[in-house]
């Protein structure tokens, strides 16, 4: 093959690239960009459609697949009901593969190729994090269900899981009150939630006089416990505060049952620990212990016995519910709620029509604030049982008002210097 | 103080878990030079085991126990399918034997995934090995878990066993002659092919005892099996091909400098530095602890 | 009339594959998909460099997430430095970071200059360390193919437990800008796609070149039989550190590019699985061939997209067999079967891989 051939068709492509990029330049940052900004909600249709964006394969499937039969349960359910506006809800449902790119990649294609009214879903805040340009660019909405770290409040969002002021500083308020604890163990999956909420919990300890007895964090999908174990012994805190993901649960209570710890001796109160995870780790391993969400299956209210019934019919008695599944269900609900009194589906009217919606959810009333984008939600500290079940403890009584930057409490001054407000 | 030594058995325990998964993969790895990545989903196997004859013997204690030599046997059946399907056909390739096993990895996770469903499962502990010991009481104590100790054991005997049949029955002396050198043995009437197909049968047997042996500390899933792949495959490397105290001695090693680094500082940069540390002895001595000496120029 | 077309063949196929990516790609596919397509194309940039290391040199480097890495990050503390304005720090370090000022690693990326040559240099200068190591000391085979693995998974623990200056587990996302250019414009974002095509089909012309030159050939002869070209007086492992870097660097520039298309790096995607992930493409493509490689990248990446979507569970079967059979018994890919019906009319240049 000649050589200088290849030389030349080498120059002719570095060329044209020359001249596409030349030609072919939109606008710069900052300037408007009319063309990308706002994606068209799909009204030509007797039906409305809504993206489902969870990931059906991959490690996140065992959680998030619970969150989409949730979700299909409540369209189900306003589909029943006569529909929003009049007309039925069509579910398109995207597998994000537990991967981030992908929840961006079908993020885009739901909103602009499906044109969806609105997208329920994510769980990570990863993939959350991978999402929230794609719904900011093109002017959309995502409802996300998940507790998370807070420090996040983006217009194109509603958060309808507990942010930290309605999950960990009640817990931190729980252990100081009512368990007289005065040292704690940090220990965490390595990622954001795990290191964020630690340092929530630290300025919190320095404000009321807790001792943090020591700080750790195994990387994600870790099973080797061992060293972590013995530090939490060796450091003979009050409690362990846990923050650890999925299957390190399992690895991490061996170790410390086999050390001899106790729920009497040194609770664990974990905070991503609900009924479903209490199924795969295994209830007497973990019998005793504390968690801390806004919704247990068994929550005592007539609207949880109604979603707990409908759930169990549709996927399986043997099916417990939990606080993401029930935040998710609630998050299609207070969406309907939305466009019934905006009397729309266009994104700016759905926003502008959310503050001070509620819904009778099954944890109880949750009332939509419009500021922040997040609910006035209930906190309760429950206590996991050998059958499986989480059976409250003590509650914060009446919703906790939202404050994902923590602004409320003067300790929390500084932890985040990036406000975008 | 008693912190030293608590941390000391914890490395050496990690060390044990560390020798039974990379026993296997020692063995297969130092005779044929096949790179099985395959093996984590033999552990797997091994650890499914456990978890299905939990349901028909309703003692923890005893499905533990009948679990052994059953997952010995459902991984060395896997190990010879394999071997018998693919590998043997890619002898003269081991690059290419890496990429074809964790293909069939790919396939043997999915395989559990429809068979046993995504999540974890989770096995009940018999009642003796839940328990620990205190060598040393007082304010300060020192325990040793019951579990651990097991695992221990457990490792200790394989590498035992595993020796002794290596070094005195008329298999092991077949198997070892092959190691040294392929052709002559051959030429002096071993059949090499046989030879090679019990042997990977042992050694995909052992990474069932390890799977066996990991459901007493962790979580049993479909993924499993690549969470300890790399550092199995780290131990054999480190220990030198085709070397049983090689790889003794590197799994007790990584395992007492991972806990000691942990220990000190946090888990990542403990992982980060043992994989420097391996990184680094390499230049050290490229062909690990021990070496084979043979006159071979590749 | 057979020498003729064959010698015109290969600048034939490189026209038609100029006019499918820059004519008909962007005509026919709606801005999602040809953001996916980019996506892809970043993917064939690693293959072309896995083609060189692995199918030309025979180092299997099962590591390449680390310079896919190292470029994509480079490029993403530029465009997040970008976003954030002279003297302003990125938004994550604002939120989880309890620095007050940059880090001083990160004040070079400022620089747009700097960032696009750390973009190409920090890949190529890590993987020249690190190759010079290894080679010197003749570990090769399986050894650094567990070795490459390693550093991988070293990088992607070693970002996610730095959350507070790299942004951890969630990686770098969110980018407003590219070069001063809104990538909130679809016009914008085009154009990184041209730029993405232009730099593939760039470099599997450079490295065409590097398959045809003598050089080339000292590289699939050490392949071969390292020994001999050692006696020869060559020296064996810089011949191999030389592919090494050249694929590392355009690890690195794919990194870059998937920066901009994607909008989003994370640790996620340069550990163990995405490493492996980049080989497959390339081995059932045809691990000698580049546009064995490209195509086999773009095609195992699209089918992902497509077929995991609508059979999460029959697509890991598939992809694990047909993976298994065109290793065990089909080593030179697809393309081989190319070259398998050819050969037999024109028994010129056969290169056939190992």
């Amino acid at each position: 093959m000649p050589k200088a051939r290849g030389h030349r068709l080498l120059t002719t492509v570095l060329a044209l690239l020359t001249a596409v990029v030349m030609t072919a330049c939109g606008a710069r940052t900052g300037e408007d960009t009319p063309a990308g900004r706002v994606a068209e909600v799909d009204t030509s249709a007797d039906t409305i459609k809504v993206g489902l964006l969870n990931s059906l394969s991959g490690t996140m499937a065992i959680s998030e697949v619970t969150v989409r039969d949730a979700l299909l349960l409540a369209i189900d359910e306003i589909n029943a009901a006569g529909g929003v506006l009049g007309r039925q809800i069509e579910p398109v449902s995207e597998d994000g593969a537990s991967d981030w790119p992908t929840f961006a990649e079908k993020a885009e294609k739901l909103i602009r190729q499906d044109r969806v009214a609105a997208v329920f879903g994510c769980w990570t805040s990863a993939s959350r994090k991978a999402v929230l340009p794609v719904f900011e660019r093109n002017g959309s909405l995502l409802f996300y269900p998940v507790q998370y770290e807070g420090l996040e409040q983006s217009p194109s969002i509603f958060y309808t899981g507990a942010t930290t002021n309605q999950q960990i500083v009640p817990a931190l308020d729980y252990l100081r009150e009512e368990e007289g604890v005065e040292s704690l163990y940090l220990v965490g999956s390595d990622y954001v939630f795990p290191r964020t909420a630690n340092r929530i919990i630290k300025a919190y300890a320095e404000e009321h006089g807790i001792e943090i007895a020591g700080e750790d964090y195994a990387p994600l999908g870790s099973t080797e416990f061992a060293t972590i174990a013995n530090k939490v012994q060796a450091a003979g805190a009050d409690a362990v505060f846990n923050t650890l993901n999925g299957d390190s649960n399992v690895s991490f209570f061996r170790e410390y049952q086999a050390l001899g710890l106790t729920a009497e001796s040194m609770p664990v109160l974990s905070v991503s620990i609900a009924e479903e995870e209490v199924r795969s780790i295994g209830a007497q391993t973990l019998a005793g212990q504390l968690t801390s969400w806004n919704y247990y299956q068994t929550t005592p209210s007539a609207a949880n016995e109604r979603f707990v019934a409908a759930y169990q019919a549709e996927y399986g008695e043997d099916r417990p519910t939990s606080d993401p599944m029930e935040a998710a269900y609630t998050s299609v609900h207070l969406w309907a709620a939305m466009v019934e009194e905006a009397g729309s589906f266009e994104v700016a009217d759905v926003r502008a029509a959310a503050d001070g919606i509620t819904f009778d959810a099954p944890e109880g009333t949750v009332t939509v604030d419009g500021e922040t984008q997040h609910l006035h939600k209930t906190n309760r500290i429950g206590r996991i049982g050998a059958d499986g079940l989480i059976t409250e403890v003590w509650s914060s009584k009446t919703p906790i008002r939202p404050d994902p930057y923590l602004r409320a409490y003067e300790w929390a001054r500084g932890l985040a210097a990036g406000d975008r407000s | 103080m008693s912190i030293i030594l608590t941390q000391s058995f914890t490395g050496i325990s990690i060390g044990a878990v560390l020798l039974l998964i990379a026993l296997g993969l020692s063995l297969t790895f130092g005779q044929m030079g096949v790179i099985n990545m395959a093996h984590g989903e033999f552990i797997m196997a091994g650890a499914y085991t456990v978890y299905l004859l939990q349901g028909p013997l309703s003692s923890a204690g005893m499905s533990l126990l009948v679990a052994l030599p059953t997952a010995f046997l459902v991984a060395g059946a896997m190990g010879v399918l394999l071997e018998w399907l693919l590998i043997r056909r890619l002898y003269a390739r081991p690059l290419d034997t890496l990429l074809v096993t964790w293909g069939v990895s790919l396939m043997l996770q999915q395989l559990a995934r429809d068979l046993f469903g995504a999540p974890n499962v989770h096995t009940e502990i018999p009642g003796w090995l839940s328990g620990r010991v205190t060598v040393i009481g007082g304010d300060d104590p020192l325990t040793l878990t019951h579990a651990r100790l097991f695992i221990l054991a457990l490792a200790l005997a394989a590498v035992v066993a595993l020796t002794l049949a290596l070094r005195l029955t008329p298999l092991g002396r077949r198997i070892r002659a092959v190691v040294q050198h392929r052709d002559l043995a051959e030429a002096s009437g071993i059949a090499t092919a046989r030879v090679d197909r019990i042997t990977f049968f042992i050694g995909s047997g052992l990474a069932g005892l390890a799977g066996v042996a990991l459901t007493l500390v962790g979580p049993i899933g479909p993924t499993m099996g690549t969470n300890v792949i790399i550092d199995a495959f780290l131990v054999v490397v480190v220990g030198g091909i085709g070397q049983l105290r090689g790889a003794v001695i590197a799994a007790f090693a990584l395992g007492v400098l991972q806990a000691v680094m942990e220990y000190s500082t946090t888990v990542s940069v403990a992982r980060v530095t043992v994989l420097i540390a391996i990184v680094a002895f390499l230049q050290w001595r490229p062909q690990g602890i021990y070496t084979l000496r043979t006159r071979s120029l590749a | 009339m057979t020498d003729f077309l064959h010698r015109r063949r290969a600048p034939a196929g490189y026209a038609l594959a100029a006019v499918l990516l820059f004519a008909l790609a962007p005509l026919l596919l709606s801005d999602f998909r040809l953001g996916q397509f980019a996506r892809y194309l970043c993917i064939a940039i690693v293959a072309v460099g896995i083609a060189l290391a692995w199918g030309r040199g025979g180092m299997l480097v099962l590591g390449q997430g680390l310079f896919f890495g190292v470029g994509g990050y480079a490029m993403a503390m530029h465009m997040k430095l970008a976003d954030a304005g002279p003297g302003g720090l990125p938004d994550f370090m604002l939120l989880y970071g309890t620095a007050d000022a940059l880090p001083w690693w990160w004040e070079p990326f400022r620089s747009p200059a700097v960032a696009l040559a750390a973009v190409l240099l920090l890949p190529m200068g890590l993987a020249a360390v690190i190759g010079w190591f290894v080679f010197r000391r003749r570990v090769r085979g399986a050894y650094f193919a567990i070795l490459s693995q390693a550093l991988a998974a070293a990088f992607a623990i070693l970002l996610i437990g730095q959350q507070a200056t790299t942004g951890g587990s969630n990686g770098l996302t969110d980018f407003q800008g590219f070069f001063g250019y809104s990538l909130l414009d679809p016009v914008n974002r085009r154009t990184v796609y041209f730029v993405i095509a232009a730099t593939l089909l760039a470099l599997m012309l450079l490295t065409r070149q590097i398959f045809h030159s003598r050089y080339g050939e000292l590289l699939v002869a050490v392949r071969d039989a390292e020994e001999r070209v050692r006696f020869l007086g060559y020296d064996p492992a810089l011949v191999k550190l030389a592919a090494y870097v050249a694929s590392a660097g355009m690890a690195g520039v794919a990194g870059a590019l998937f920066v901009p298309a994607v909008g989003i790096i994370s640790p996620a995607l340069i550990g163990i699985v995405p490493s492996i992930q980049f080989v497959i493409g390339a081995a059932i493509g045809g691990r000698a061939s580049v546009v064995g490689v490209v195509l086999g990248a773009i095609a195992v990446a699209w089918a992902q997209t497509v077929l995991s979507e609508e059979f999460p569970s029959a697509w890991t079967y598939f992809q694990g067999g047909l993976f298994v059979v065109v290793i065990a018994f089909l080593p030179g890919g697809i393309a081989s079967l190319w070259q398998l019906a050819t050969r037999r009319r024109a028994r010129t240049e056969a290169v056939t891989a190992a």
